[in-house]
């Protein structure tokens, strides 16, 4: 079953309202769907579909051009070890080819537990502090491989890996697809406004409340 | 072209534009790249399609534009023209570009040409020959995709053949409405596809396939079929519905092996649905009747071994028919169909009847919709006019979707792209309503009630909310003018409450015109040629003097199905002759139909399949397919006359209908006065003053749009009275789908395993009162019988009513109905 759950049907309706149009709310939909499972089934897509009003090919055409939305189950934790240039010239094909060896997996498998999926990816835009990888988008920098097997380990062990970059220190790897650890609510006076562009005549009310505040 | 033309089309606001140091005269807003076709400068694309929004995908169509800021590469699909621009389409830089340009769509394709069904035909073939570069440089691995895939049950598609141009994805969703292929994926992965297990169902999805620039959709009946170099073809007319779209038939062999749609504009704009052009197949099909069938032996005379139909000689049949109707009083002779004949073969077969038999007892339409008469009384318009953008466009009792798919496809363009409303009143919702603006549904019935309550609103009426009537009042009568396309309403109703709805319209609403979407091919033609009760041929009503060359005018007054299928019932018909139809299946009361049929003394069809009605006859002709192997003329929903053409010949000894009814009155001694068709356009033309100024020529010019035949000399038919019982009981909705069990579509391999089946809908609050579950089988029992279909809840169904569709295989809707009632009123009754 991986249609959304009841929970996340109230939310989804919730961003619905905040577009003009139902179909523009997809992406942040299928973020959801991608949360609720860690990976975007045809099942969550047909849902999307019938709550946005437009035909399950239309979900799945926006939903494969995006990378990051997983089309197949995948591991709690997804891999993503960088080959592109910089990355390559310090040693990133090495720690790619470590990552298969250690976690015995090739890019785009799973391991056995369901803890990791692997992936060679391009450029995720650390350059400087190649070779780089990132953990459900956190980053490892400037990675050995001894770096990296810390970095499984602590993961493994529930502990939190001191290699990985977070927002916060010690703040814990969420599983793979969750979009946040605290969800914004936004409210009334900050929506945009639901007109269709082409009923659109006058500014939104955010603008005119900016405008009120900078009088003041 | 001369050279003076671009001068004789100067309009107010013409734009100049150089293209190729000629200056031309665009028209303003138009795309450079249609600008420059119309004067004679072919660019070469993939994607732009004159009938769809430009996109931009392939870059085929780059050319040298300067605007005064200097040349540079500009796509000419996307450029609006501009005051002054100059236009280079074959200088040098043009010529690089499109010569990259095809490097790039080759570096993925799989150069399958000579196993590729598109190969001699192909844009991209073509294309890369005249402006590409000729030799490949590219050597690394091309993608790969499994061969070609199903994605519906009659389109396949190789994805390795695409050139990713949006053309079958924009038609799925910018003109069908039925997104259901689209892009997956991104860049060097790109595909069109469906999504899984959800093909594309569409109506309409054959057009994909022939707006495909490369061989990545083929359509099943046509697949390793034929090379283009081997087929030849000609114009002419889709004859299966009554819009009447223009085509191309193509044959290879003696076998008809394609349709394609041809861009008339004030018809189908290219544009057919699967059912239309598929259903050449069904007159392939072996199941063909070739020769003459008589019962008993071949000699006609009863056997022992009970009575068979056996092949027999056309002079024998001839015979036969001629001693049926030997001394038969005209009054005790019926005839039914007629609707799939061509003009010539209507023409015939009317003065066969009604001045050689001299019976008015002949329905074309099987009790399908308003009266001939009522019909063509009527004042006329054109799908154009219906279309006219910001216009109002009533939808009366008709599903243009389900029956009419290229109309409805007209019809959804001027809604979504041209500001036009649709306003709804149907039995139950349409494929229109999520184009229309307003939606009436009327209980069964009482569509008339409703109609009389848009010309005075007085509150709520017909089981629809009184603010919603005059709304929509106020709304017809404010505007100068309207169209009104009138279908066949619901099969449930007696057709006296259509013509009275129409009727009723017609009187309330001045401002109102109509286009009747009637079923079957050539129904207009068969109303226009005389083949209805108390008409002649050119919309004349039968009085005391013979038109033109004939002989006579009927004896009595005539009967529509109903009549004369209970006169039947009673004894009172000896010969009954059926020309291409199955009352039997497509009567809406079964039930009548075999009691009428059982009681004839002598059945005679002149068909080219035998259904189940023929099945029963003692005499059969086998009749040329009116479709692609005869000559004629066809008249389509808005009167407009355009060719048939023969294609193929018939198999055996079929003739075309008209040379049947010149055999039989020869052999009952009456010369009808034509032994081909041009003779037979004169004898026309003495007969009916409508056709009298029209060359045959003129029609079967294959260049034009056909000829508009308007006016008409039916006076003004009085509305008939419809008295609805009033109960509270359940009230059936029945209507036609696009896919049923008609005689041709289940001899149409590729289309007869479409139709959806039956199911009984109700009104949701319905739904939850009886406490039926979505599914559930429910047993629907009328006076006349009965059938079990799953029952599911549908907001698109008036309360009160419950709605079924006909002729499906798992239930006959028919045998539900009884002809002699206004309303069909039913029990439900779960049985699983
Ligand atoms: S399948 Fe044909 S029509 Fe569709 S995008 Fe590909 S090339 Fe264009
Ligand atoms: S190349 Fe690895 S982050 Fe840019
Ligand atoms: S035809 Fe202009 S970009 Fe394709």
């Amino acid at each position: 079953m991986s249609r959304l759950t009841d929970a996340n049907v109230a939310l989804a309706r919730e961003m619905i309202a905040r577009y003009p149009r139902p179909k523009s709310a997809l992406i942040p939909l299928l973020h959801l769907a991608q949360e609720q499972e860690g990976w975007v089934s045809d099942d969550a897509m047909a849902h999307l579909a019938e709550l946005v009003g437009v035909t399950a090919a239309e979900v799945r055409g926006t939903c494969t051009f995006y990378e990051m939305f997983k089309l197949h189950p995948v591991g709690t934790y997804m891999v993503n070890v960088c080959t592109n240039i910089s990355c390559q010239l310090l040693g990133g094909e090495e720690l790619l080819h470590h990552a298969e060896e250690a976690l015995g997996i090739r890019p785009g498998g799973t391991t056995e537990d369901g803890l990791f999926t692997l992936e060679d990816v391009e450029c995720i835009a650390a350059c400087t502090e190649a070779p780089c990888m990132q953990v459900n988008y956190r980053y490892g920098l400037r990675l050995s491989t001894d770096d990296f097997d810390q970095i499984i380990a602590d993961l493994r062990a529930g502990r939190h890996p001191q290699g990985l970059v977070t927002a916060n220190p010690g703040e814990p790897i969420p599983s793979h697809g969750t979009l946040g650890l605290t969800r914004q609510q936004t409210g009334e006076s900050k929506m945009a406004g639901v007109l269709p562009p082409e009923q659109v005549n006058e500014a939104p009310v955010w603008l005119n409340a900016n405008a009120t505040e900078d009088a003041s | 072209m001369t050279a003076t033309e671009p001068e004789a089309e100067v309009v107010a606001d013409g734009v100049p534009v150089t293209i190729d140091g000629v200056e031309i005269l665009a028209n303003k807003g138009e795309l450079l790249i249609a600008a420059a076709e119309r004067h004679g400068v072919y660019i070469p694309r993939f994607c732009y399609h004159p009938r769809m929004k430009p996109v931009g995908m392939c870059r085929m169509c780059l050319v040298e534009v300067d605007t005064g800021r200097g040349p540079g590469l500009q796509p000419s699909c996307m450029l609006p023209v501009s005051d002054g621009m100059t236009v280079l389409t074959e200088s040098d830089v043009t010529k690089k570009a499109q010569d990259g340009v095809l490097e790039f769509l080759l570096i993925n394709h799989p150069l399958d040409c000579p196993v590729c069904d598109k190969g001699g035909e192909c844009p991209l073939q073509d294309q890369t020959m005249a402006f590409g570069p000729g030799e490949s440089r590219f050597v690394e691995e091309k993608r790969h995709f499994k061969k070609p895939i199903p994605i519906s049950d009659i389109v396949y598609l190789d994805r390795e053949r695409c050139i990713l141009c949006d053309r079958c994805t924009r038609f799925a969703s910018e003109v069908a409405g039925d997104p259901l292929i689209h892009f997956q994926a991104r860049g060097n992965q790109t595909e069109v596809n469906t999504f899984p297990d959800e093909p594309f169902s569409s109506y309409f999805s054959g057009n994909t396939v022939q707006i495909c620039p490369v061989g990545a959709l083929t359509a099943k009946p046509y697949r390793f079929k034929a090379r283009p170099w081997d087929l030849s073809e000609i114009a002419s007319t889709a004859t299966l519905d009554a819009v009447g779209s223009r085509i191309t038939v193509q044959s290879s062999r003696n076998q008809v092996l394609r349709y394609l749609g041809v861009d008339s504009d004030p018809v189908n704009w290219g544009w057919l649905s699967d059912k239309e052009r598929f259903s050449f197949e069904a007159w392939n099909s072996d199941a063909r009747l070739t020769q003459p069938l008589l019962r008993g032996d071949s000699l006609g005379n009863p056997t022992d071994e009970g009575d068979q139909l056996v092949a027999g000689s056309w002079a024998l049949a001839l015979t036969k028919v001629a001693e049926a109707l030997d001394g038969v009083e005209p009054e005790r002779i019926a005839v039914f169909g007629g609707a799939r004949m061509t003009n010539e073969g209507q023409y015939a077969w009317a003065k066969l009847i009604k001045s050689v038999l001299r019976t008015d007892n002949v329905d074309a339409q099987l009790g399908d919709g308003a009266g001939g008469k009522a019909l063509l009384s009527l004042p006329r318009t054109t799908i154009d006019a219906a279309c006219t953008p910001g216009g109002t466009v009533v939808v009366l009792g008709a599903d243009p979707k389900e029956t009419h798919g290229s109309l409805f496809l007209r019809l959804r363009h001027a809604a979504e792209n041209d500001g036009a409303s649709i306003i709804e009143i149907a039995p139950r919702s349409s494929g229109l309503a999520p184009y229309a603006t307003s939606s009436l549904y009327p209980v069964p019935g009482e569509l008339d009630q409703l109609v009389d309550a848009l010309g005075d609103p007085f509150g709520d009426a017909a089981g629809v909310d009184g603010d919603d009537i005059a709304a929509v009042s106020e709304r017809l009568r404010n505007e100068e003018s309207f169209t009104v396309v009138v279908g066949s309403g619901s099969l449930g109703d007696s057709p006296a409450v259509i013509e009275r709805a129409v009727l009723r319209m017609a009187a309330l609403f001045p401002n109102a015109s109509f286009l009747p979407a009637l079923h079957r091919g050539n129904v207009m033609g068969a109303l226009d040629m005389g083949l209805a009760p108390g008409l002649l041929p050119g919309r004349q009503a039968v009085g005391p003097e013979a038109p033109g060359t004939w002989a006579n005018t009927p004896a009595m007054e005539g009967l529509d199905t109903t009549a004369m299928l209970h006169l039947a019932e009673e004894g009172g018909i000896d010969v009954a002759i059926l020309l291409g139809c199955d009352p039997l299946t497509d009567f809406p009361d079964a039930g009548l139909a075999e009691r009428g049929f059982n009681k004839v003394s002598h059945l005679v069809a002149v068909d080219s399949l035998l259904n189940f009605t023929s099945t029963g006859a003692d005499i059969v002709f086998p009749a040329a397919a009116s479709a692609t192997e005869v000559d004629g003329t066809f008249t389509n929903i808005e009167g407009r006359l355009s060719p048939i053409s023969r294609k193929v010949t018939p198999p055996g000894t079929a003739r075309a209908d008209w040379m049947i009814a010149v055999e039989i009155a020869a052999q009952l001694g009456v010369d009808l006065g034509f032994i081909d068709i041009d003779e037979l356009w004169a004898d026309l033309a003495a007969a009916s003053p409508l056709h009298s100024g029209v060359a045959l020529g003129d029609v079967m010019a294959a260049d034009t749009d056909g000829v508009l035949l308007t006016g008409t000399s039916i006076d003004s038919v009085e509305p008939p009275a419809v008295d609805v019982p009033n109960s509270s009981d359940l009230r059936l909705v029945v209507t036609r789908k696009m896919y049923d069990e008609g005689t041709i579509l289940t001899h149409c391999p590729s289309l007869n395993q479409l139709a959806a089946g039956a199911s009984a809908s109700v009104n949701p609050t319905h739904f939850s009162a009886l406490g039926f579950s979505e599914g559930d089988e429910v047993k629907v029992t009328s006076q006349s019988g009965s059938v079990t279909v799953p029952v599911i809840s549908d907001p698109g169904v008036p309360a009160g009513a419950v709605a079924i569709e006909f002729n499906q295989p798992n239930a006959s809707a028919a045998s539900l109905l009884d002809s002699a009632r206004t309303v069909t009123t039913v029990s439900l009754e779960r049985v699983s």
